[in-house]
């Protein structure tokens, strides 16, 4: 029920009734504020669902190990200890937690800048150079956005391990290159149509080479779809597991993902620090997400639904 | 080489190599052909390198048909088969009908629909990992905030929910909810905005309002984006690992597998990497219809992700 088809009811009254208009007039109210019973309810559910995880998060990290164990559904004697914890590696499983931590952020970056020059240099040749055949390289990348990337994982372990490039960050970020580019390309093409291609043929007649143009025209036009698809890679490494825990498994090569599996398994979990190397670990992705909120949803859905 | 001397003296052996790469260079003039060449190598060799091989490594290494019979065989596989198609199914349908009705809400005007928008999507923002290990201990049947909360607040003893095949695979189902509405809630979002007004407006004036709107206006503009949407998130589906992976662990007694957390496991718990490959395999008859449905409509749809 939105706002529109309330203010619409009305009309559908007249046709349907020939009550007095004070009866229809208190219908409406009733009917108005049913939906929005209704609406605040459905928010107040959402809202509960929605962070009730989130706070159990929190909650955990904010106790004392003992308490973890306990039937309380607030924390008993709230402290910031746990994240101390974290920060000065204070705890045998957290020794090397800046390390992993920097092997993620490293990882990340390296990510992000690679899946934004592979996939807009290969959509200029595509989009702005219109090589021929340039089809098979966007059928190509529609083809690896298609396979889950699971279903890789083990041919792709066997193959690093024979390169030599187990616990090297180089065999993680080859892995999320080759995820992410895909929809880079999708999305850097979709948006390139939308800046006129005589920008280009003026510049070409000017003598101005490839090069020249994809730096200085190409990509500073490019700048919004760069941001939302850069964001998009930085959360795609930071939410990744699966290819980080088989390709790192040295204590200072892997990363905090890794690291925090680990613990999970271990048998006394120490879930207070745990929850609290959690939320520190996902505070980078949501500042990221909410300074390009607007950005990455513009780019996730570009050209969303044509007609 | 040595052969080419001997084919110079033939005189129209030269001409189809020029005009090989005449097509290939099509209207790019001289180093421009070069430029290109160079800026599409990175992607192709990305391609071939980690795709492409990795993709017939792959095949080669379950392309032996005795694999199948111990994958068939075994119990648990069994058990996954069931687990998958439950889980795809109610996953997939579940996630986008809830993404479908609460992009019609979040349409409304006002400052309150943003600001639950906003806190709405937040877990697409939180990562995966500290995500389902916060759902697993919550959903601890000892000492999980959940079953701490039921008892509390409503005096219920909750069941020890992991612990029990149908209600952890429940639970796995409803953490992929939690992780991943919100982010097909947003691609419908757009997708509904995307409906010109005029297309309502027109609507109003021939009567149609509030259900009738939503079934002969929006979802019909709706539907292919539905339609490629629930394509994509199938097969996104098939291949999660992340999610039982820690919600539940595969467990109680490797009962809530998925083939992909079961192809990992058979891979290296059990050191059998050609068992791991094969139980993935079995998934392709699904898989590579799918998939070819999909990159047909992607490709004519114009829809894009």
């Amino acid at each position: 029920m939105s706002m529109r088809s309330i203010a619409a009811a009305p009309p559908l009254a007249v046709a349907g009734t020939s009550g007095s208009a004070g009866r229809m007039r208190r219908a409406a109210r009733r009917r108005r504020q049913a939906s929005n019973t209704a609406l605040v309810l459905l928010y107040a559910v959402m809202l509960v669902w929605t962070f009730t995880p989130i706070y159990n998060m929190v909650m955990i990290a904010l106790e004392h190990e003992g308490d973890v164990y306990g039937s309380s559904i607030v924390p008993v004697q709230p402290s910031l200890d746990s994240f101390w914890v974290v920060f000065s590696q204070g705890y045998w499983y957290l020794e090397h937690f800046w390390d992993q931590f920097g092997n993620s952020a490293y990882i990340a970056g390296m990510v992000t800048f690679l899946v934004l020059l592979i996939g807009s240099l290969t959509s200029f040749t595509v989009g702005r150079m219109r090589i021929r055949n340039g089809w098979l390289l966007t059928n190509a990348a529609l083809l690896t956005y298609v396979i889950p990337a699971s279903f890789l994982a083990i041919p792709f372990y066997l193959i690093m391990n024979r390169y030599g490039l187990a616990n090297n960050p180089w065999s993680v970020i080859a892995a999320l290159v080759t995820f992410a580019t895909p929809y880079a390309i999708f999305i850097f093409q979709e948006y390139g149509r939308s800046i006129p291609i005589e920008l280009d043929e003026s510049a070409r007649i000017d003598g101005a080479s490839p090069l020249h143009i994809y730096l200085h025209i190409y990509l500073p036009l490019m700048a919004p779809a760069l941001v939302a698809v850069g964001t998009y890679a930085l959360l795609l490494a930071w939410n990744e597991y699966l290819y980080q825990f088989l390709l790192l498994s040295d204590k200072r090569s892997m990363t905090v993902p890794v690291a925090l599996a680990q613990f999970l398994n271990s048998d006394v979990a120490p879930w207070n620090y745990m929850m609290a190397t959690a939320i520190i670990y996902a505070l980078p992705p949501i500042a990221t997400y909410y300074a390009f909120r607007h950005r990455m949803s513009s780019g996730l859905t570009m050209g969303g639904v044509k007609g | 080489m040595t052969a080419a001397t001997v084919l110079d003296v033939d005189r129209p052996a030269p001409r189809p190599r020029r005009s090989f790469w005449r097509y290939w260079r099509g209207n790019l003039k001289g180093s421009e052909f070069t430029w290109a060449l160079a800026f599409s190598v990175p992607y192709i060799a990305v391609f071939l390198a980690f795709v492409a091989y990795p993709v017939s490594y792959g095949l080669w290494m379950g392309s032996d048909p005795a694999l199948y019979s111990d994958v068939f065989s075994d119990v648990i596989y069994q058990d996954t088969v069931v687990n998958t198609l439950i889980f795809v199914a109610l996953g997939v349908n579940l996630k986008l009908f809830l993404a479908l009705l609460l992009s019609g809400v979040f349409m409304r005007p006002g400052w309150v629909t943003k600001v639950m928008l906003m806190l709405f999507v937040l877990p697409w923002a939180v990562p995966q990992l500290p995500a389902f290990i916060s759902l697993h201990w919550m959903l601890n049947g000892e000492w999980g905030l959940l079953n701490n909360a039921l008892w509390i607040l409503g005096g219920i003893e909750g069941p020890s929910w992991l612990n029990e095949r149908w209600t952890a695979l429940g639970c796995a189902i409803a953490s992929h909810l939690w992780k991943w509405t919100p982010f097909w809630t947003v691609i419908l979002l757009a997708g509904r905005m995307s409906i010109p007004q005029d297309i309502y407006d027109a609507a109003k004036v021939d009567g149609a309002t509030g259900l009738n709107r939503f079934l002969f206006v929006t979802f019909p503009l709706l539907a292919n984006l539905y339609l490629v949407l629930t394509l994509l998130a199938t097969i996104f589906l098939l291949g999660d690992f992340n999610t039982v992976f820690f919600v539940t662990g595969g467990g109680p007694n490797n009962e809530t597998h998925l083939l992909a957390t079961l192809g990992i496991r058979n891979a290296f718990d059990l050191a059998r990497p050609d068992l791991g490959v094969a139980v993935v395999m079995t998934a392709l008859p699904v898989l590579i219809p799918l998939v070819i449905i999909l990159m047909r409509k992607l490709k004519t749809a114009e829809v894009q992700l």
